[in-house]
């Protein structure tokens, strides 16, 4: 099957031709499959920002290709905006982008802009408040009502609104506590297996990443570190660890545990899975 | 794109331009134009040009981005200089068709003028670019210490003066982030006329001044927190102390001023 995305030989530098010259993102080449559940990690100044925001073309690449569904997205420039309601991009804080003087009115401005109208609008904007939770009385309200939360979930509804085939979150639970985090989090995994499409999760949370996506991208310095699904990446934990990435904490634990001399693959990242080896190993203590 | 703007950017070094006290820049470019606009002829645009010229050259700043400075008011060059080369009454025109008169009279004020407002712009750039914007704001506060006494709140100007300078940056790359987001749900910015232009900056402007009241509040609050109270009974980290180099600087200053005037005396 033919990649819905693919980034070929990426590269973008900052201030071309400056002493201030820094490329953020150096030949980096991935694929992103249709349907996939894919997470980014990496650390502040791997290039994590850079590269979603050539996902749907809010930069133009200084070498390289993005391709959509094959085509490059800057082969008409005229249309880039097109590219940009089919790769939904939610920035970090995105709560600060609200600005319209009820919700529903917010959410319809990406719609809107997609030049929907009357009930097909309407539709839109009351499925994607559906899909975060944000309930029909809330959507009379002037955004600036809301709680912190709400907000973002509200931002979120306005990218969705626009029913992009792939929807890109920049940390979405960054400053949530953590029952938001979670709640919000189930509300995207939702939105993933009813709707079938594509998501881009980028986080600095490696629980966050492991107990959501189907395979993890780790990007280091501008490049591309590892890629593989979350049990491929978490069994080369000590080479995350020395490139100065954490690893979830269940794997943190598997590891010392296995440190002390217990048959134990590290490379779990679920409290049920660790339970099940550490039963397997009593069972196979008590057999001796 | 935003980012590409300057306001009188700071470069830091280490020449002895950088290390004068900001009081002694301010006063030696008040002196500057001062002598500048009393210029009347070639000696006296000659000894700015020369003193401008080593100003720059000690204080390594490359005169390209001097340069660069003049961009924004090149409009107003260009305005001044063609106005002076057409419209100088004389007795006699070098060239004269239709309502375009060009006298030599007009051609030498046309080249005074352009010179004029250039050596002013880069004689200030020069000042911004050697001087941080917090010496700046210290050296003016200093300066005008004595209006305290006529209850001009002089050091509340300063703050609000450093306080803006310190948000420019970071208003403009919050302007950059929001546009993003906005692009990200189509908002177009490049097409249509300018009403539509307006109206497409809604989206923008809107949560830019939410940020912006709520930046300000939080600062307001991390300052009374500190016990900031305004500027009585404050002192300094860095207290301003003038040097050998800016007395030395000041009479340098205050000599080719004088310079400047007795050519004008002669006429020179």
């Amino acid at each position: 099957m033919e990649p819905i995305l693919q980034v070929k030989n990426l590269t973008h530098t900052y201030s071309l031709g400056t002493p201030f010259e820094r490329s953020a993102v150096k030949n980096m080449s991935f694929d992103i499959q249709e349907g996939e559940f894919l997470g980014i990690i990496g650390h502040t100044g791997s290039g994590k920002s850079t590269l979603i925001q050539h996902l749907n073309g809010l930069l133009k690449p200084t070498e390289g290709q993005i391709l959509l569904h094959g085509k490059d997205i800057w082969s008409e420039p005229k249309k880039i905006r097109e590219v940009r309601f089919r790769v939904g991009l939610v920035f970090q804080y995105p709560e600060y982008q609200l600005f319209e003087e009820t919700v529903y009115k917010d959410i319809a401005f990406g719609p809107t802009n997609q030049g929907k109208s009357g009930a097909e609008l309407d539709h839109c904007v009351r499925e994607a408040a559906r899909l975060v939770g944000i309930r029909d009385d809330q959507l009379d309200k002037s955004p600036f009502e809301l709680s912190g939360g709400q907000k973002r979930r509200v931002a979120l509804a306005g990218v969705l609104a626009m029913e992009p085939e792939i929807l890109v979150l920049d940390e979405p639970t960054a400053g949530l506590d953590p029952a938001g985090r979670e709640n919000l989090m189930a509300n995207i995994r939702h939105y993933h297996e009813n709707k079938r499409r594509t998501i881009v999760l980028v986080s600095h949370s490696m629980d966050e990443i492991a107990q959501n996506v189907d395979r993890i991208l780790v990007l280091k310095r501008g490049g591309v570190l590892m890629s593989g699904t979350p049990s491929e990446v978490f069994a080369r934990a000590e080479e995350l660890l020395s490139a100065g990435l954490d690893v979830p904490q269940i794997t943190r634990i598997a590891m010392a545990l296995k440190r002390r001399g217990l048959e134990i693959d590290p490379a779990v990242y679920t409290v049920e899975a660790l339970e099940r080896q550490i039963n397997a190993l009593r069972k196979g203590g008590a057999a001796c | 794109m935003l980012k590409d703007i300057t306001l009188g950017q700071y470069f830091p070094g280490n020449t002895v331009a950088h290390r004068l006290d900001p009081r002694t820049k301010i006063l030696l470019v008040v002196l500057y134009i001062v002598a500048l606009f009393c210029a009347k002829s070639w000696g006296g645009y000659a000894t700015m040009a020369v003193t401008l010229a080593v100003c720059v050259k000690i204080s390594k700043v490359g005169l390209k981005s001097l340069v660069r400075g003049l961009k924004p008011v090149l409009f107003i060059i260009i305005f001044t200089g063609v106005l002076n080369l057409f419209f100088t009454p004389d007795d006699h025109y070098l060239v004269e068709w239709g309502v375009i008169h060009i006298s030599q009279a007009g051609l030498v004020r046309a080249f005074f003028m352009v010179l004029r407002i250039m050596l002013l712009i880069m004689g200030t750039f020069l000042m911004t670019y050697t001087t941080s914007p917090i010496r700046l704001t210290d050296g003016l506060e200093s300066l005008l210490g004595p209006l305290k006494k006529a209850h001009v709140p002089v050091h509340e100007l300063a703050m609000m003066m450093s306080i803006a300078l310190r948000f420019i940056p970071t208003l403009i790359e919050e302007t950059d982030k929001i546009m993003s987001a906005q692009k990200a749900r189509g908002a177009d910015f490049e097409s249509g006329g300018i009403v539509q232009k307006a109206k497409a900056l809604i989206p923008v402007l809107v949560p830019l001044f939410i940020s912006a009241f709520r930046r300000a509040d939080e600062l307001a609050t991390a300052m009374e927190c500190r016990c900031y109270h305004g500027g009585e009974g404050r002192t300094k980290l860095h207290v301003l102390r003038y040097a050998a180099r800016d007395y030395v600087a000041l009479a340098g200053g205050v000599l080719i001023c004088g310079f400047v005037l007795v050519l004008r005396q002669f006429g020179l």
